[in-house]
């Protein structure tokens, strides 16, 4: 919970990650690249403050974890979003050890799993397996993993839909879809939204929740979460630019509070990208600069409170927000978010 | 040509200048994105560096295609080599370009197609994006409405960069140039519907926001991968013009 000038904020941190870049585990120099690559992000929109050293940037302990999240970074419940990243990392880009960590510490976390289609009939199994082992909720999904020749998939192949029917069958109902700078593969634009449209027409009961908000597809992202109730929008990437960038940060909060409104929009830290407690205490203090008021008016507090907790919290209701936390609209509609 | 010349590194430069990041909108030169450039009489080496390993191939090969048929177009070169640094694919890409082989030559297994229809996608969101300033200027300092834009034709454009920039992202789109053509029209000419010009012109300031902010965004990750790349970088045009309001777009 996060406390300022007399309002309390229940803070759930919608994508965090426990991942091993060590020298250890890459498997190859795609290995070593992707966390310079994941360093360079942390670095460049990080207050100098917040900046580690690399070896602890490429794997980092249990404890960095619980500290930074939960003791300094007012965070009362955060979920993993995974990344398997197996044609790099010998073990996988994410540690199991964030489902250990969720089995000990449930109030505190949530673990969502990961698939790929490309794995087929094995793969549905195995997310079987993993929806029996750690109660999944949700799924993370990465369309431009690495695997054999391919370079990535769509969420609109046929492949992925089995899996969606799958999801639909275990009970899982979100999934969050990377979509994110571009970055390799394929011919086509990898991280084009498009196929968000065809999925969330088609899986109504589930939610999509678009990480980083499309960007740099910002355009498309909200013209497609505007066609459809079931599309969210997690602010990873986007919102460390109140840091470097405020002014750019309040074009494009504004844009998603226009086009898609004020409760499909997630917080994320993106830990261990950047650290919960600088954003949280930048965006409880952050107002449209005021030559952009007439714009795009001024955000609330009761915004700010959805965005960085209540909002996740409806999508995931196994995540309990306190009575005093709720918004006073909310409380007394009993039962609405579980 | 006049072989023997030296060839002038204003005029690379001058080459370089025009070679666009398609995604971000902007010359590679002012983002910083040409580390070297050295001139052997004749000849001409290039070398690009781009903000991470990971950059996509596809936007990284176009970058190092263009600049290549940008400088052999000079008059009295002689051989001219691009070479792009550190990317994932750099050997690849690097092969691909030396050989002319295209994009899809160079990546065969993984691309079905060319690099046109991306380029085609990025230069209708620049000239997208490049209609919303030009709009947001003359609604801020000649108090144009939403709805007296739709009559607006390249005639009632002021001359400045802005301006400037719109024609150029019609040129690439073979779009008009005639005076009296429509300013608000679509990436293939057609004029925007007059009942929504109001979204419209709010869709196509998500896409200006959209390319400016992963312009910043790249930006800073070149500043941090190559520190000395900063004082190359030209600050961005677009971040002097103040935002203004676009009332009742609804």
């Amino acid at each position: 919970m996060y406390s300022k000038d007399g309002e309390d904020y229940f803070i759930v941190d919608a994508h965090v990650a426990m991942w091993d870049g060590s020298d250890e585990n890459q498997k190859n120099i795609h290995g070593a690249q992707f966390i310079e690559c994941f360093y360079d992000y942390h670095r460049n929109l990080s207050p100098a403050e917040y900046v580690w050293e690399f070896k602890k940037y490429q794997k980092y302990s249990e404890e960095d974890f619980r500290t930074d999240l939960f003791q300094d970074g007012y965070v009362d419940h955060a979920i993993f979003q995974p990344a398997a990243l197996t044609a790099f990392y010998k073990e996988g880009f994410g540690r199991d050890l964030a489902m250990d960590m969720a089995k000990r510490t449930p109030k505190q976390l949530t673990y969502n799993h990961n698939f790929d289609p490309r794995y087929g009939e094995a793969g549905l199994r195995k997310l079987e397996q993993a929806a029996a082992e750690n109660n999944l909720t949700g799924v993370k999904i990465y369309t431009a993993e690495w695997h054999g020749d391919s370079r990535g998939f769509k969420m609109s192949d046929p492949m992925t839909y089995k899996y969606l029917e799958k999801c639909q069958e275990l009970g899982i109902k979100n999934i969050h879809v990377h979509k994110g700078p571009t970055i390799r593969p394929l011919d086509r634009d990898s991280f084009d939204v498009a196929d968000i449209d065809h999925c969330a027409t088609d899986f109504l009961d589930l939610n999509f929740i678009v990480e980083h908000v499309g960007l740099p597809r910002l355009e498309d992202f909200c013209w497609i979460a505007t066609q459809e109730s079931n599309v969210y929008g997690g602010l990873a990437v986007a919102i460390p630019f109140i840091h470097t960038r405020p002014r750019y940060f309040a074009q494009i909060i504004g844009e998603l509070l226009y086009w898609i409104g004020d409760e499909k929009i997630l917080f994320s830290s993106d830990y261990a990208l950047w650290h919960p407690k600088w954003l949280i205490e930048k965006f409880v203090d952050f107002q449209f600069p005021e030559d952009m008021q007439g714009e795009y008016g001024q955000i609330t507090v009761d915004q700010k409170k959805k965005i960085l907790g209540l909002n996740a919290a409806a999508l995931y209701p196994h995540i309990e927000v306190p009575e005093h936390l709720k918004l006073r609209e909310m409380v007394g509609a009993a039962g609405s978010a579980s | 040509m006049i072989l023997g010349t030296e060839v002038q590194r204003d005029a690379v430069l001058a080459a370089l200048d025009s070679v666009r990041d398609p995604e971000l909108d902007e010359p590679i030169t002012d983002l910083g994105f040409v580390q070297e450039v050295t001139i052997d009489g004749a000849n001409v080496f290039v070398r690009l560096r781009l903000p991470t390993s990971f950059c996509a191939p596809n936007f990284s090969y176009l970058m190092a295609s263009d600049a290549m048929d940008a400088v052999r177009a000079l008059p009295g070169v002689g051989n001219v080599s691009v070479v792009l640094d550190g990317n994932v694919d750099s050997e690849r890409i690097n092969a691909g370009v030396a050989a002319s082989l295209g994009f899809a030559g160079t990546f065969p297994e993984e691309t079905a197609s060319g690099l046109e229809d991306l380029r085609f996608i990025f230069q209708s969101k620049a000239h997208l994006a490049s209609i919303e300033r030009v709009c947001v200027g003359l609604m801020r300092d000649d108090g144009l409405t939403v709805d007296a834009l739709g009559a607006l034709t390249l005639a009632d454009l002021p001359h400045n960069k802005a301006t400037d920039a719109l024609f150029l992202r019609r040129a690439d789109l073979k779009l008009s140039l005639e005076m009296d053509s429509p300013v608000l029209v679509d990436e293939h000419g057609t004029p925007w519907e007059s009942m929504s010009l109001a979204t419209q012109l709010r869709f196509a300031k998500a896409t200006r926001i959209s390319i400016d902010g992963n312009a910043h965004f790249c930006r800073g990750m070149l500043r941090t991968r190559y520190p000395d790349s900063e004082n190359e970088q030209s600050p961005r045009e677009q971040d002097f013009l103040t935002v203004r309001p676009l009332e009742n777009a609804s």
